[in-house]
């Protein structure tokens, strides 16, 4: 059936043909179209949609303490729609504490940006500070500066 | 078939509907009058669509009803009217939450039995928290509270105990002791209403537990068998007792 080389017009005629055997032979309906009509009623079958029920599952005096808070999660959902949005959400932190955190942070985020030489500042000067706790030695420090050269065990 | 003229859905409400009563709605649902009377009424018309409830049926221009009962109506929300109708037979929703008896095993599928005309399938991972290798706990005769996903009368009914956040809010195996009782649906309906006397005053009495599933079963545990018991009978009773006789029944309890 695809020929190639069709004439456009030997086309044109086949298809006519074709819709003319197709159209005698095709039911069609008498009825004038109807007009599609955009009903305003929904049918529904559950009683849910209609009646406001309540949640099934109930609890009484603390017998069941979940399905107790589920209570209460369930029937404040279906009638308080709006129910925390307008509220601010209670801080975790409080302010004074979020200051303080603060001041401490600056502080050892500063120290990640520092280049070697001041870092190496930086250790000797936290480790002194043990030292001087612990041995009460203050000749660690040039040992630690000096650390390529060897250096003879002090008596 | 009776061409009667029916009559408006408002005058109605609140009445004893029979099946076959052709219920007229207002004029601001009529979709051929949409251009001049939505304007004329522009004040009264209610925004968003109309809900058919259980019971009643859309036909034409207005609401054929299927079940006899009383026409309920609530207006907020675009407006809904139902039957409310009295059936002890569950018929499968989606969206209900029941409480299932599990019947067999089946692979990686369990029956549960809800009352219905088929038993429902409930998929091993359903649950929350349950992978291929973490399976939950669950023997044939354990009671599961769960909600359709599938429900029409084409297909076997499927529930799932997990709601579609992925949590279970509640709903899963429903734990040891206990009693399983059965109650007619439009009881359930009562108890389930947001302020249930019924409810409040047995709340006062002891502490217990309680599960409704809308195919009728209640689930009931307390502290004593004794007492389990009792909230049972007042249940079961309850159905046909004024709110008088019911409050000296309770009273006469909490005496002894």
């Amino acid at each position: 059936f695809m020929q190639r080389g069709l004439d456009s017009q030997t086309k044109k005629q086949l298809e006519e043909e074709e819709k003319k055997i197709i159209s005698e032979e095709h039911w069609y309906l008498d009825v004038p179209d109807l007009k599609e009509k955009e009903s305003c009623i929904i049918e529904e079958r559950s009683f849910l949609r209609c009646e406001d029920l309540v949640y099934g599952r109930m609890s009484f005096k603390g017998f069941n303490p979940e399905i107790e808070k589920l209570m209460i999660q369930m029937n404040s959902k279906c009638k308080e729609d709006k129910i925390e949005e307008d509220d601010k959400m209670e801080a975790d932190v409080s302010d004074e504490e979020m200051a303080r955190r603060y001041e401490t942070l600056v502080g050892t985020i500063g120290k990640k940006f520092l280049r070697k030489r001041d870092q190496r500042v930086l250790k000797d000067d936290d480790e002194d500070e043990d030292d001087e706790v612990e041995e009460g030695n203050s000749n660690t420090r040039p040992s630690k500066r000096a650390k390529k050269m060897f250096l003879k065990p002090h008596d | 078939m009776a061409a009667e003229g029916g009559t408006a859905a408002e005058a109605l409400v609140g009445q004893v509907v029979l099946p076959g009563d052709l219920l007229l709605l207002p004029a601001h649902y009529d979709e051929d009058a949409e251009g001049e009377r939505l304007r004329l009424s522009a004040g009264t018309a209610p925004q968003g669509r109309l809900l058919c409830g259980p019971g009643l049926r859309r036909s034409g221009a207005g609401l054929l009803v299927t079940k006899c009962g009383l026409l309920r109506h609530r207006p907020g929300g675009g407006g809904a009217y139902w039957v409310d109708s009295q059936q002890k037979r569950y018929v499968p929703v989606k969206g209900d939450h029941v409480i299932g008896i599990v019947t067999a095993k089946a692979g990686d599928v369990f029956r549960l039995d809800v009352g219905g005309s088929e038993p429902a399938s409930l998929s091993y991972l359903a649950f929350e928290g349950a992978t291929k290798r973490n399976r939950p706990n669950v023997q044939v005769g354990d009671l599961i509270y769960g909600q359709f996903v599938v429900a029409n009368k084409d297909m076997e009914p499927e529930m799932v105990c997990i709601d579609s956040s992925g949590r279970s809010s509640g709903m899963g195996i429903i734990g040891q002791d206990g009693f399983l009782f059965k109650v007619s649906l439009g009881l359930i309906r009562k108890l389930l209403a947001p302020k249930c006397e019924i409810i409040q005053e047995l709340s006062q009495l002891y502490p217990f537990e309680l599960v409704l599933g809308m195919n009728g079963r209640i689930w009931v545990k307390a502290k004593t068998v004794q007492q389990t018991l009792i909230i049972v009978n007042i249940l079961e009773a309850c159905e046909y007792m004024t709110a008088e006789q019911r409050k000296q029944a309770l009273a006469k309890l909490s005496g002894n």
